[in-house]
């Protein structure tokens, strides 16, 4: 079960969050976004310290999931360093598939939205039907 | 020296591409313009073109009136063209010049240039004889625009009308075209064309009629 969303874009700022289920409480905005800041610093830090990799292997792409009692963080990092982060259960062991589409919904009804500024906070209703659907199904 | 030649070997490689990409777009004006064949562009290319041209004009407009105004204008020049290209390939057909054989032209051969399907419904107003309505549940166009909260009025659908508007026109049946955003259930972008003829049109019409 997804229990919240939050996208970060590349530098680190909050663009999107939404929570799905009531087991979760509502961060203020203000919490939100320092949560954003947080994550995406300690993110960054994680890649430089992870034990230096071979030369010609690519580069450590940070923090995947991080664990609680309660409850389970992924992140999924795409190419162009926007950051979708899952607040999940514990059965979830992998979410790299739903991140996936979830990036594909942003493609879509993100960026191929003329009302949409870049880096900006997503405002799209269509996505945040989708999103929800895709959640849903999950 | 070794940098040397890596930057030869690059070089050679994009000259290469370069040599692909022309020969294809060479291949592209050589095709047969009356080949039935339907040419499809990617939606993804499309909504991006689309987008920026939605986003340029918003940037030289004062109102949602006049960006609906500017996305008709485009949606014209594309109509002229569209209305040769379906003349010409579409061997079936022949000029129509009464109004309701060139709704069906549009509702049928057209939109299937434009967007492979037939359009949903067409109709005659209740209200007025001289108002049509032509129906797409989901134009594929519009499949990825969300219109923000403050604009709600504003219909992307401009576009779809300006095509239709100039096609109208081509026919010898000018008419003022709007589009308006009708959201049915399960159906939030659908769009109703609205057609509404000239009184000489209406007229010529009437006589059409009576010598019949």
């Amino acid at each position: 079960m997804i229990h919240a969303l939050f996208i970060i874009n590349r530098s680190g700022g909050l663009i999107y969050h939404k929570n799905f289920s009531q087991h979760i409480v509502q961060l203020s905005s203000n919490e939100a976004l320092i949560f954003a800041g947080t994550f995406h610093g300690i993110h960054a830090l994680a890649s430089k310290i992870s034990p230096a990799p071979k030369r010609d292997t690519p580069r450590d792409t940070g923090i995947q999931t991080i664990d609680t009692k309660n409850f389970r963080m992924h992140c999924f990092q795409t190419p162009t360093g926007i950051k979708f982060i899952a607040v999940t259960d514990l059965m979830q062991t992998q979410l790299t598939g739903a991140l996936g589409k979830m990036y594909m919904l942003y493609c879509d009804y993100a960026l191929k939205n003329p009302f949409y500024n870049l880096e900006m906070p997503i405002r799209s209703e269509m996505f945040d039907t989708k999103l929800l659907q895709l959640v849903q199904a999950h | 020296m070794a940098t040397n030649t890596q930057a030869q070997t690059q070089a050679q490689s994009l000259m290469k591409l370069d040599n692909k990409a022309s020969k294809r777009s060479a291949m592209l004006l050589e095709q047969n313009v009356s080949r039935p064949r339907r040419d499809r562009v990617g939606l993804s290319a499309f909504a991006f073109l689309f987008a920026e041209i939605i986003r340029y004009s918003q940037n030289r407009v004062l109102g949602i009136q006049e960006l609906e105004a500017k996305l008709s204008e485009v949606g014209q020049r594309v109509g002229v063209r569209v209305f040769e290209l379906a003349m010409w390939r579409e061997k079936t057909v022949h000029r129509e010049t009464r109004v309701l054989q060139t709704l069906v032209f549009i509702n049928t051969v057209v939109w299937r240039v434009l967007f492979d399907k037939q359009a949903d419904s067409l109709e005659r107003s209740t209200e007025n004889d001289d108002e049509y309505m032509i129906t797409d549940n989901e134009p594929a166009i519009l499949k990825y625009i969300s219109v923000p909260k403050e604009m709600t009025s504003f219909s992307p659908g401009a576009f779809i009308s300006g095509i239709v508007e100039a096609i109208a026109c081509c026919c010898q049946c000018p008419a003022r075209v709007t589009s308006h955003v009708v959201p049915a259930d399960g159906l939030p972008l659908r769009t109703v064309i609205l057609l509404k003829f000239d009184s000489e049109v209406m007229d010529r019409e009437k006589q059409l009629e009576a010598s019949k």
